[in-house]
């Protein structure tokens, strides 16, 4: 009664196997194609996400105004 | 936020390098690559002026124009940043740049005989995880990301070289120049740190 089933499962097990296998052979394209005037490199986080401000930009321009603003010595002795 | 830009005030810079050394020890920048540096011209005569020069973070930057890979691009504050990890090594950047920012390391390098580009990231980091060791070892530190200014900026003793929004960057310079005043007895002490002004008042009375 289970053989059939079992040959089956056996016989699939295999052509997977034998498909994960030809899978492993295939090539990795080795050359880039560039489009003109696009960014192809990787993405990148915006300074206020991730770090110290956990994507609250608000906070973010604020630190960084009052960083800038506090290199004006005059502010400073005022 | 607009546009992050740098602005050094020829009046104040006085050659000590702190901008550079700065750079190199926060990002540790590797022998041979300067992503800043101190020009002076008309070195040890009178009317000698030095100013500090990295990658300006242009507007319209030319080294993107010319990257065959396309590797640079821009961030929402303006920060020209590129992945190293398409880069070349080519130096067509170097040549279109007109500051020489960007730099090419000497010696045995990852890809070509010249390494990858190194430039100023402004200390924004690069497009690697914020704060990540790859990021680190890559761009250098991500200062912006802290909610900090890059440390050149920072380090300036003499706050001739400004960092960050470019507005607020220009209101500190318009006001030093106010308060610097103008004309030929405005040189020196009064024209890096204010005094022109009172000096002005004084001929104006006719006290001089």
């Amino acid at each position: 009664m289970s053989t059939p089933i079992l040959k089956r499962l056996t016989l699939l097990a295999v052509a997977s196997g034998l498909l994960g296998g030809l899978a492993a052979c295939s090539e990795v394209p080795q050359v880039t194609v560039y489009e003109q005037g696009q960014y192809s490199g990787k993405t990148d986080t915006r300074p206020w996400e991730g770090g110290a401000f956990n994507g609250d930009r608000e906070a973010w321009e604020k630190a960084l105004r009052e960083r800038a603003r506090g290199q004006s010595e005059y502010n400073r002795i005022q | 936020m607009g546009r992050m830009k740098f602005l050094c005030d020829a009046e104040r810079c006085i050659e000590c390098n702190g901008c550079v050394t700065a750079c190199k020890n926060e990002h540790e920048v590797p022998w041979g690559v300067n992503r800043r540096r101190v020009v002076t011209m008309n070195d040890g005569v009178p009317g000698e002026r030095s100013i500090s020069v990295a990658c300006m973070h242009c507007s319209d930057a030319p080294c993107m124009a010319v990257c065959p890979t396309d590797c640079f691009y821009k961030t929402e504050d303006g920060v020209v940043l590129h992945d190293k990890d398409k880069c070349i090594g080519c130096g067509y950047c170097f040549f279109a740049c007109p500051f020489g920012a960007p730099q090419f390391p000497n010696g045995p390098a990852a890809f070509g005989a010249r390494g990858k580009m190194d430039k100023c990231t402004f200390c924004a980091g690069g497009p690697e995880e914020t704060g990540s060791q790859a990021e680190y070892d890559k761009y250098g530190s991500n200062r912006l990301a802290q909610g900090k200014l890059p440390l050149c900026a920072e380090m300036c003793s003499t706050k001739a070289l400004l960092a960050g929004d470019a507005n607020v960057v220009a209101d500190i310079f318009r006001e030093r120049v106010l308060r610097r005043g103008t004309g030929a007895e405005v040189w020196g002490w009064d024209a890096a740190y204010g005094g022109g002004e009172r000096k002005q008042e004084r001929k104006r009375e006719g006290r001089s």
